[in-house]
């Protein structure tokens, strides 16, 4: 009884402390942000619980960055990743996992290659291309957004992944579906995708996570403020308030609510323990 | 199995992702290839072939060298934390005990923030006059320079590293543990082994090819690092946190040296390569399998 009792509690209080770090620099960020203007806030020793509470600090920096437009930047591109990523990947899963066909090692193995190329070691041609094909938002802003979109349209992890699922489905019902006069393409779409909803979602969520995240292609491509995904204008956020830490706080704070409620509201996808390498490494 | 469709149907299936993948990889990638081949430098409309010049000339470079150092440093302190902590994390999260899903969800938080925003975070920790360095002070250390000291800033970048990606492996290495089996814990525990001898003469060796499997994701990940760099340091101090992607990000939008930056990306590709090889043939090859 004892010893049950002392390994539950080194459990929960080693738990406890990892837990604690983990959310450490975003109390700090709160703490900092949520500080008046008169606070000294490098004081020693340091202090949590704000002496002059107040959301000045939030509502100034709202007042000058354009969060919502960011926000909905950042939703455009995700969302239409996503639907790409799903539609793009379960296609081109179904003769990998179903059919028999010429070339089908080769086309296999092409997929394949592509997981072994880093997209920072081909950024510089990507880049290239999409000027060529005027995919910048010089050209406009539907431009702007599918040059955000089209390079990460599709991965071969999503099409492994659906592949996976597909694999799993017993044959004889696309059989039986096709005596019953059903084309192929709707035994893919009325038989394969509903029975792969599970998979269809986990691969939409961390393609979302993923596209939400991502900095390094933005930064590039993007010119015109007004396109700005979440993550290069937080970054943008240093620049414009540069000693400001109080402005800069609250700007991080505000840009991470969304993709928090999104992340308390899908948990179960997150923490289930069944997803593994769904995410881009 | 009968073939009920037509013989064009599968490469109507495959068309729009292939397409995808030619134009956003294949192309680039050979493209990569062969502007490393070209020389840029003279003038950047009318480039000519070079040979491996450019090979030549990024190799007598010092500052790649120093950018190749500090990506295998990188490298060196990051991937070993990355394999053990969330193995640990993972054994004390997979227990029968109340709450565990809160711990779950506040542990993997930082996956899902955005790097840049962990990185303004972890800054705003670093700064001078911060609370980190309030801690150290109060343990009786002088304060650092956690990011102004080339002797401390790799090391304070790879620390955020380890921060945001403590929770992702902790989710593989708990879905691994799931497939341990639980009578090999009754046989320990039969022998009087205590919880420490129990995990390293069952759990370790059962989960060393995931733990092999951690390592190359977590080296390839590390390899490709970039926006701790450029949202904490920009590379500095004295190029001492400049690594190969910022060094091709650096050449290539900066200074517009397209043959540096695709010959560094060439180097980039292989040393890829080759861990993502190791990677496909041994750990995942599963999920590959014709």
């Amino acid at each position: 009884m004892i010893k049950k009792f002392l390994k539950g509690f080194s459990v929960h209080s080693f738990l406890i402390i990892m837990s604690f770090l983990s959310l450490f620099p975003f109390i700090w960020l709160i703490s900092t942000a949520l500080k008046g203007i008169d606070e000294n806030i490098f004081q020693y020793p340091p202090y949590f619980i704000p002496k002059q509470f107040t959301w000045e600090n939030f509502t100034g920096v709202w007042k000058q960055i354009p969060f919502l437009l960011y926000f909905l930047n950042s939703f455009v591109v995700a969302l239409f990743t996503v639907i790409l990523n799903l539609i793009f990947s379960s296609l081109a899963a179904y003769p990998l996992a179903r059919m028999e066909f010429k070339g089908r090692n080769f086309i296999f193995c092409l997929v394949l290659a592509t997981i072994m190329i880093p997209f920072q070691a081909i950024m510089l041609p990507v880049y290239l291309i999409v000027l060529k094909l005027h995919l910048v938002d010089s050209y406009g802003l539907v431009c702007g957004y599918l040059g955000l979109i089209l390079p990460f349209a599709v991965n071969a992890f999503g099409i492994f992944l659906m592949r996976q699922a597909f694999l799993t489905i017993p044959k004889e019902m696309e059989e039986a579906a096709f005596v019953d006069g059903c084309s192929v393409f709707n035994i893919w779409k009325k038989i394969l995708l509903p029975m792969t909803a599970p998979t269809l979602a986990v691969l939409a969520i961390f393609t979302f996570i993923g596209s939400w995240g991502e900095f390094l292609w933005p930064s590039i491509v993007l010119t015109n403020k007004s396109l700005y995904t979440l993550p290069v204008g937080v970054n943008d956020l240093q620049g414009m308030f540069s000693a400001n830490w109080r402005y800069i706080a609250a700007g991080s704070i505000i840009s991470i609510i969304p993709i928090i409620i999104f992340f308390i509201v899908m948990q179960k996808y997150f923490v289930s323990g069944q997803n593994e390498g769904a995410v881009k490494g | 199995m009968n073939t009920f469709y037509k013989k064009y149907i599968p490469y109507l299936f495959l068309l729009p992702a292939i397409v995808m993948l030619v134009i956003f990889f294949f192309v680039p990638f050979f493209q990569t290839i062969i502007l490393s081949f070209y020389d840029y430098s003279k003038d950047i409309y009318s480039p000519f072939f070079a040979g491996i010049e450019n090979y030549k000339m990024l190799f007598s470079n010092k500052e790649f060298y120093q950018t190749l150092f500090n990506t295998f440093m990188f490298l060196i302190m990051v991937v070993p934390v990355l394999a053990i902590l969330p193995l640990v994390v993972a054994i004390f999260i997979n227990q029968k005990i109340k709450g565990i899903n809160i711990y779950k969800v506040l542990i993997y938080l930082p996956v899902v923030v955005s790097i840049v925003v962990v990185a303004i975070a972890f800054k705003w920790l670093y700064s001078q006059e911060g609370i980190l360095n309030y801690i150290i002070e109060f343990l009786g250390i002088s304060p650092i320079g956690w990011l102004t000291d080339t002797k401390f800033a790799m090391l304070s970048v790879a620390i955020v590293t380890i921060y945001k990606g403590i929770g992702y492996y902790m989710m593989i290495y708990l879905s691994a543990l799931i497939g341990v089996p639980k009578d090999l814990y009754e046989a320990t525990e039969v022998d009087g082994a205590n919880e420490f001898v129990k995990h390293l003469t069952v759990t370790i060796p059962h989960l060393m090819p995931v733990i092999a499997l951690v390592v190359t994701i977590s080296s390839i990940s590390a390899l490709k690092v970039f926006a701790e760099i450029y949202v904490m340091t920009k590379g500095g101090p004295l190029n001492s946190t400049k690594t190969i992607v910022y060094y091709i990000y650096e050449r290539a939008f900066e200074n517009l040296d397209l043959s540096m930056a695709a010959t560094a990306s060439v180097v980039l590709l292989a040393v890829i390569m080759i861990f993502s090889i190791i990677n496909i043939t041994f750990f995942e090859n599963k999920r590959y399998k014709l």
